[in-house]
């Protein structure tokens, strides 16, 4: 079947007409008119987005989200290619629950899922998971991670290191040294004095980065960390590239926007980990994504059942929405503020996690023969979020009424036409 | 008034000291011949309490009471919620049930606001400490007890000095006392070991210092914080005895107060801990006081969220003939 996307605006300006055909575009050039028509009305055309930081549930807890639910609302957001988290139940720890994920992710057909495996047994963090065998199975998993916990134990980290070198993996760390961080409700500071909630200090990230990017160095091996919430972070990570330490990092889209003011009124809809921060963490981390000390964009995308928030601050689970309100965050905290353009947020939104990766058809420069993995965004609209209208079977989104920038209007899947305007088209059997 | 007491921050200096005034009113009508009001008859107040609380919970059932209001406690300990029934459905059983008023005691910090604000129920909230938030209404009992001892500050504290001494950082007595006893005027020190007090207690308008002894001859109003035990274990300090020994207020600390000096506990005390056998019978120990004054500020307190409007000048204004529905009228 072919696709003719009519008026895409490329990032350089120039407007043209492409050809999908066999999942790959099969021309680019001007009055083109192959098979179904999609005008896009001079709308600005990327690479699909493409996100390593992922939660979809599935296995578990299909009551907060599935692999096809989340797939489809990644397709809303923009996405082609997204990452599952580990911390499922069962965890994604052995061949077998990777390649399962992965099978549900074709079968949804929305979008690439690419399960992440465990680094340690049932997320233990004493007993290595079987690495090997996991890059080895027809999920080939590359990244690996604990994300939820903290692989907190040094020597564990090490040999993890060490260990995926042997076939190029990455382990991507939550960074909590959990001895610092018992009980805490919140990021530690001004707010939480006053709210009488445990602190959850910078510090306890900063610890753990600072180690980890020593022992990658040692080791020579690649780490990645995970969603980055600290100015003093993003300082461990600039200097950890300074040394040409092969470190990568990744800050979430809330992270840019939101600070732990938003607490104030106890709405677990706020409550998230690694915690909000301060308005000057957010400077940093806005400064750090804009030159690149960090890499990239991940939305740690954690969807939770209603009863899950609708309670008090303590008993509520950590963590929010983020894959249909992502490239708009990013927009309103990168790009309204003049700190990036649209070429860069492609970089950090697709192209730089697609390398990371090594997600081969993703990301990739918008050129005859390259895979169809595209995204149409109208970057003059504006829209308000409303928790209804998301396609995630949870609607915990910390920006309910809150008006953003530019929306994502088509996504396009190996060739396929996923999303038109604001409606999914069927997924695989399309 | 405000609908809701939740905080101390919900109230301006004038509104604190209208509860305050309003208690002394009820004083000196309920030291007369009428014990009971009959102002909040046929009116429903709910204690529901998360965490024993026996003083606190006893203080506002008979607060309630007084006012001739229906009371309710409901001690969750034991009950349904043991078994996973969710605040939400606890409070909207008993909202079901025509509460009128929910005092909540909770050990989540800010479980009143989300009751408050949530949309849960539509009754008013009133905050009997949650967590390590905030317990206004021992802030207003504190204020009474102050005003009775120092009848020279009437609405200004200004040139007062209070000193909190112990576990700030875990204190909902001493976050509301803070919030209150500034906005009064008054001037506040708080005084602990380092690791017993928030690290963004610098924004705080407050003096701090680790060193009772230096602080204690100067202030008016001794406020003396109850150690939790499960503190021993966390390494908040090394050993009972130690903290005892730099922050306890006994008999030699005790004499080195100014003569015309309070000392103050919101209680449960551990005697021999946090303060000695001597320091808390002795005349400048006022907690008894302050265990009667909080039976007659939470009264105020009810009063004002049920009953509507401020008692004014004088205590004629206050209805003692019927239903409380008219005064508010």
């Amino acid at each position: 079947m072919q696709i003719t996307i009519k008026s895409a605006r490329l990032l350089d300006g120039q407007v043209v007409d492409l050809v999908l055909e066999n999942g790959v575009i099969s021309n680019i050039g001007s009055d083109l008119k192959f098979g179904k028509i999609v005008d896009v009305g001079s709308n600005l055309l990327i690479p699909g987005l493409v996100d390593l930081h992922t939660h979809l549930r599935e296995p578990g807890r299909e009551d907060s989200e599935t692999v096809a639910t989340g797939s489809m609302a990644a397709a809303k957001g923009g996405y082609t290619a997204i990452s599952a988290m580990a911390n499922t139940s069962p965890v994604a720890d052995t061949a077998g629950v990777v390649e399962q994920v992965y099978r549900l992710g074709q079968e949804a057909g929305f979008c690439d899922v690419f399960p992440i495996g465990a680094v340690t047994q049932g997320l233990n963090g004493k007993n290595l998971a079987e690495l090997g065998a996991m890059a080895n199975s027809s999920a080939k998993v590359r990244i690996f991670s604990d994300d939820g916990k903290c692989v907190s134990d040094a020597l564990l980290m090490r040999r993890a290191l060490e260990y995926v070198k042997t076939f190029n993996g990455i382990i991507a760390q939550h960074a909590q040294e959990p001895s610092l961080t018992v009980g805490s409700q919140m990021n530690e500071g001004i707010v939480s004095s006053k709210l009488g909630l445990t602190g959850w200090p910078a510090v306890a990230e900063e610890a753990i980065i600072a180690r980890d990017i020593l022992l990658a160095e040692h080791v020579g091996s690649r780490l990645h960390i995970c969603h980055l919430t600290t100015a003093g972070g993003v300082e461990l990570v600039r200097f950890a590239k300074s040394r040409g330490i092969n470190v990568t990092a990744e800050v979430t889209p809330h992270h840019l926007l939101l600070t732990d003011e938003s607490v104030a009124n106890y709405d677990p809809i706020f409550k998230v980990n690694p915690p909000l921060r301060t308005k000057s963490d957010v400077a940093a981390l806005r400064a750090g994504l804009a030159d690149g000390t960090i890499d990239i964009v991940g939305t740690d995308h954690a969807p939770h059942p209603l009863e899950d928030k609708d309670c008090e601050w303590q008993s509520a689970a950590f963590g929010m929405v983020g894959l249909e309100t992502a490239l708009s965050v990013v927009a309103k905290s990168m790009i309204d503020t003049k700190l990036f353009g649209w070429k860069e947020l492609v970089d950090r939104m697709s192209i730089a996690p697609a390398r990371i990766a090594g997600y081969t058809n993703h990301g990739q420069e918008i050129k005859v023969g390259a895979v169809a993995n595209l995204a149409i965004i109208d970057t003059d609209a504006t829209w308000k979020v409303e928790r209804h209208r998301l396609s995630s079977k949870s609607k915990n989104t910390p920006f309910e009424n809150i008006e953003l920038p530019s929306k994502v209007v088509h996504t396009f899947f190996n060739g396929r036409h996923i999303l038109d305007g604001s409606e999914i088209l069927n997924g695989a059997g399309n | 008034m405000k609908k809701h007491l939740l905080s101390i921050d919900d109230l301006n200096a004038q509104e604190v000291i209208e509860i305050l005034d309003t208690a002394f009113q009820l004083a000196n009508i309920s030291d007369g011949a009428t014990k009971k009001l009959p102002t909040l008859r046929g009116r429903t107040v709910v204690n529901l309490f998360f965490e024993d609380s026996t003083r606190t919970r006893i203080s506002f059932e008979s607060a309630a009471k007084r006012l001739s209001a229906d009371v309710i406690n409901f001690n969750a300990k034991g009950s349904s919620v043991s078994k996973g029934e969710s605040l939400k459905d606890t409070a909207q059983t008993l909202q079901a049930m025509g509460a009128d008023a929910v005092v909540i005691r909770h050990n989540a910090s800010g479980a009143a606001q989300r009751l408050a604000d949530s949309g849960w129920i539509s009754a008013s909230v009133i905050n009997a400490g949650d967590g390590t938030h905030e317990h206004p209404t021992q802030a207003l009992l504190d204020a009474y007890t102050i005003r009775e001892k120092f009848p020279e500050f009437k609405s200004d504290f200004s040139g007062l000095h209070v000193a909190i001494v112990g576990d700030i950082l875990h204190s909902r007595v001493a976050r509301s006392n803070v919030l209150l006893l500034t906005k009064l005027g008054a001037k506040v020190t708080l005084v602990s070991p380092p690791t017993l007090m928030p690290v963004g207690i610098s924004a705080w308008p407050v003096e701090i210092s680790y060193d009772l002894d230096e602080v204690i001859g100067a202030v008016d109003v001794l406020m003396v914080l109850r150690l939790q035990s499960e503190r021993m274990a966390a390494s908040y300090f090394p050993t009972e005895r130690e903290y005892s020994r730099g922050y306890g207020l006994d008999k030699l600390r005790l004499d080195s107060l100014k003569k015309s000096a309070i000392v103050m506990h919101p209680g449960p005390m551990i005697r021999g801990l946090e303060i000695s056998a001597e320091s808390a019978d002795s005349h400048r120990s006022v907690v008894l006081n302050q265990v009667a004054n909080g039976v007659l500020v939470r009264m105020a307190v009810l009063y004002q969220l049920l009953g509507g409007a401020a008692l004014g000048g004088t205590s004629a204004q206050i209805d003692k003939s019927g239903d409380s529905r008219e005064v508010s009228a």
